[in-house]
């Protein structure tokens, strides 16, 4: 390769702190995320090991709430809901609608440094001794009861929020201002659509996280009474002002997931996703119906049973776009020319796990059914199937899809075909079994339990040991590639979508000349033929 | 029975724990049929259409509306179908309680206390007959709890600073684990324990077993006199103060015009904040008792004065 690409321009390492490109600035973000992952994962490992038996053997009660808490904090927070929108949207968004960056380049810079900060003061809350309210903080607990770091990690969550703030606003702007010349809406790419439904939560719904953290501070530090009942306050209201951001929260973060699917069963069927217009609504009407669902957390709460019925039904509805879209990914399958490179595997892995997650999201919904299985396993089954069998894995299979176009090299095949169906049987057997214990009725943030649940709880601790390890593979052959992989050509899956039609990595403006679009999204039957194997 | 093909799941043994097992069966089936056909249709795309496999690719569905219109008007009628199924259930569950046996429990961090009318006190156990509805009255001293007994396919929040009441009832005598299902701090894990429920005729006998120091009433008037306030409620007392005999249950006016009704959180409110809700006509004079009684005294006090309800004022 000669010419000057975005990675080769500038070595010195100040080049990267003070970068505008919106490249560059996702590597930042990719680089940060794996840690956050890390840190995340190695707080499940320890919760897993920790529930291989029934007795308190390995960590004390009170690490152990600090341990959940921190894996839920630091994954939510601080890896799914930055996941998929800061690495692969900041780096492919502007290459896929033939901009030279995003609108705000420097914004976008400055997003990562309030992320890192934030992440920074959560770490300290986490190092100095943790914090142990669950990632929920509900109160009375979290304001005058906890006696755990809880201020100081919230002013990180509160910092970080942010940053997710800026990034929507940067999206949206950019996506309505700087699309190519021919590039209108319907021709836009479904990952387009799904960030910029995401985008309008970030913007719409962070605010109100941010709102009820000041509140939350205020109780503990001031005793201001607002949440505790002891002092005048409503312990129910927090939970409406928590879950009016954290349920939209949600689709955050499959939201993106779905996009990246999108463009990867396309791709490896080689054909238009059929119901296009259908597939790129739904995200907007999930985006918008998610504001009104908040509620189903509070079945059980003592919120009045005609609140729970309007939430229930909502909830119903909500579905609706998610089922469209899993109807229209299985007909674009229908006659289209079916490749199984990794990124696809992924894709298939994504449609089961993210159905199952669905599913048993209606069994929650369904009244009757949550007032016994809320608070137990089955909702963390239930929302693992959605978050990592849903996001998590589009997020590797994106990763994939993508790693050529972002380093300029290809990865070994066969090892990413490995890793992918690992990764699905790890899962698999890490989150399966935990939906039957909360079927017999095994509550949630339990260190503890009776012994009639062991069996299953050993079989998830087993499939958490593979998944882990599948985890780790990517890091190697990844890594691997990085310095010995082939050298990628601007296209290796003959591919349509503007970010293939600049060279891999990219040139630090993206494109040598302006593009130009002329025909529809996903014009497969005029694709140039897969340069790969 | 087909019970044994599900070996994890044990039958619910509440009036309702049918209707929710159903539904269980119900769901489960619905999610069987929806994701075994995607599955099914998907296996058979990728085989059929696989690269490579000479295949007839000609003349795919362009027209995709009317698919469209199809699988989401059919997502929207199982879906309707699903919620009225839950909703119908659910209110059921949480039918308003009959006042029949009252039995009070306080949820403290981290442990049950449960106070039945006799007097009887229990720590992380709950004694009840089999075949009557119960009438919990749950209250928090702390943080929010949650009253968790799987095998009732039951489970309600005990929120600090009101009275949750809710309706069990068991069909089959048996020990059934008693969870605390809502975060609650250090030793949540712990904070569980058994619901057991007896045959009438050994419920009578473990209620004269356990010998109570006295009943629940007596004792909640024992603490009315002694935080005085017998002075004002009762006799012939120089304070203007309502009489609180005949009292609950009944519609109370209050001086901003509205009306209300006696029940247990009125009652506690009036102790806690009663400057709140002031009956019409008398003046704010009474203090508050935040801070100085806890949990399980107030809902003494208040069995006390619902204990009045049937004497003459």
């Amino acid at each position: 390769m000669t010419g000057k690409t975005y990675l080769n321009e500038d070595y010195r390492l100040g080049s990267w702190f003070t970068t505008t490109d919106h490249k560059r600035i996702a590597i930042l973000y990719f680089a940060t995320l794996i840690f956050f992952f890390f840190v995340g994962g190695a707080a499940a490992t320890l919760i897993r090991i920790e529930l291989a038996t029934p007795g308190p053997d390995v960590v004390s009660a009170d690490t152990y709430n600090r341990l959940f808490t921190m894996h839920g904090i630091i994954m939510v927070w601080f890896f799914l809901i930055p996941s998929i929108p800061n690495t692969l949207g900041n780096f492919i968004v502007p290459l896929m609608i033939g901009a030279r960056d995003l609108a705000f380049p420097r914004l976008n810079l400055a997003s990562w440094y309030l992320f890192v900060l934030g992440g920074s003061v959560t770490l300290y809350a986490i190092f100095m001794g943790g914090i142990d309210t669950g990632w929920t903080l509900y109160t009375p607990f979290s304001t005058l009861y906890s006696n755990s770091y809880v201020s100081v990690a919230v002013v990180g969550i509160f910092i970080a929020g942010f940053s997710s703030i800026l990034t929507g606003l940067n999206f949206i702007v950019t996506i309505h201002k700087l699309r190519a010349p021919g590039l209108t809406w319907y021709r836009l790419p479904l990952f387009i659509w799904s960030l910029y439904a995401t985008s309008v939560i970030l913007v719409l719904a962070t605010p109100v996280l941010a709102m009820t953290l000041v509140l939350l501070v205020a109780e503990r530090l001031f005793g201001v009474g607002i949440f505790d009942p002891r002092i005048g306050g409503d312990p129910l209201l927090f939970q409406h002002l928590f879950w009016f951001y954290s349920h939209p929260a949600v689709y955050i973060m499959i939201l993106p997931g779905m996009g990246v699917v999108n463009e990867l069963i396309a791709c490896y069927a080689r054909k238009k996703i059929f119901g296009y217009k259908f597939v790129a609504w739904a995200s907007l009407a999930i985006a918008a119906a998610g504001f009104l669902v908040w509620g189903h957390h509070m079945f059980v709460s003592g919120q009045s049973l005609t609140a729970s019925l309007v939430f229930s039904f909502m909830s119903f509805i909500v579905a609706v776009p998610s089922a469209i879209k899993v109807f229209n990914w299985t007909a674009t399958l229908h006659k289209g020319t079916i490749r199984f490179d990794a990124p696809m595997l992924y894709a298939l892995a994504f449609i089961g796990l993210f159905t199952i997650g669905g599913l048993t999201g209606l069994f929650l919904a369904c009244l009757a059914f949550d007032v016994y299985a809320t608070d137990t396993y089955f909702v963390v089954a239930h929302f693992h199937y959605i978050m990592v069998g849903g996001m998590v894995t589009a997020y590797f299979g994106g990763l994939h899809y993508w790693w050529p176009k972002i380093t300029g090299r290809m990865y070994p095949e066969y090892w990413a075909r490995a890793a992918a169906i690992l990764i699905f049987f790890g899962f698999n057997l890490t989150f399966f079994p935990q939906f039957i214990l909360g079927a017999e009725g095994m509550p949630r943030r339990y260190h503890i339990y009776p012994p009639e649940f062991q069996v299953w709880n050993v079989l998830s601790s087993g499939g958490a040991s593979i998944l882990a390890a599948a985890y780790l593979l990517p890091m190697f052959y990844l890594g691997y590639s990085l310095f010995f992989g082939r050298r990628a050509p601007a296209n290796p899956w003959g591919a349509t979508g503007l970010e293939w039609r600049t060279s891999s990595p990219p040139p630090r403006l993206n494109f040598d000349q302006q593009p130009v679009v002329t025909e529809d999204p996903y014009d497969y039957a005029h694709a140039p033929e897969p340069q790969h194997v | 029975m087909w019970r044994q093909w599900i070996p994890f799941w044990h039958e619910g043994v509440s009036p309702y724990g049918g209707d929710v097992d159903l539904l269980f069966r119900g769901l489960l089936g619905a999610s069987a049929l929806v994701l075994g056909l995607l599955l099914f249709l998907v296996l058979l795309f990728c085989i059929r259409y696989r690269a490579g496999n000479d295949v007839d690719r000609e003349n795919h569905e362009a027209k995709s509306w009317h698919w469209e219109i199809g699988w989401t008007a059919a997502s929207l009628i199982a879906f309707l179908g699903l919620f009225a199924w839950g909703a119908g259930v659910f209110l059921k569950i949480y039918q308003t309680p009959a006042d029949d046996l009252t039995v009070f429990v306080v949820a403290q961090q981290w442990m049950w206390k449960v106070q039945h009318p006799g007097g009887q006190a229990e720590i992380n156990a709950l004694h009840m007959p089999i075949n009557r509805p119960v009438n919990l009255v749950m209250a928090s001293q702390d943080v929010i709890h949650s009253f968790f007994i799987p095998a009732l396919r039951l489970k309600h929040d005990v929120v600090p600073g009101r009275y949750q009441s809710i309706e069990i009832e068991a069909s089959r005598p048996g020990r059934y684990h008693l969870f605390c299902a809502e975060y609650c701090g250090t030793d949540h894990a712990r904070m569980g324990g058994e619901v057991v429920a007896m045959r009438p005729a050994d419920y009578a006998a473990w209620l004269t077993q356990q010998a109570p120091s006295s009943p629940l009433t007596r004792q909640g008037g024992a603490l009315f006199r002694q935080l005085g306030c017998s002075g004002c409620h009762e006799g012939s007392s120089r304070v203007h103060a309502p009489r609180l005999e005949g009292l609950y249950g009944k519609p109370v006016p209050l001086a901003d015009g509205t009306i209300v009704i006696a029940d247990d959180k009125y009652l506690r409110d009036s102790i806690l904040l009663p400057r709140s809700q002031i009956a019409a006509g008398y003046e704010p004079v009474m203090p508050s008792f935040e801070g100085r009684i806890d949990e399980a005294q107030l809902l003494q006090l208040v069995a006390y004065i619902k204990s009045l309800a049937a004497v003459k004022p």
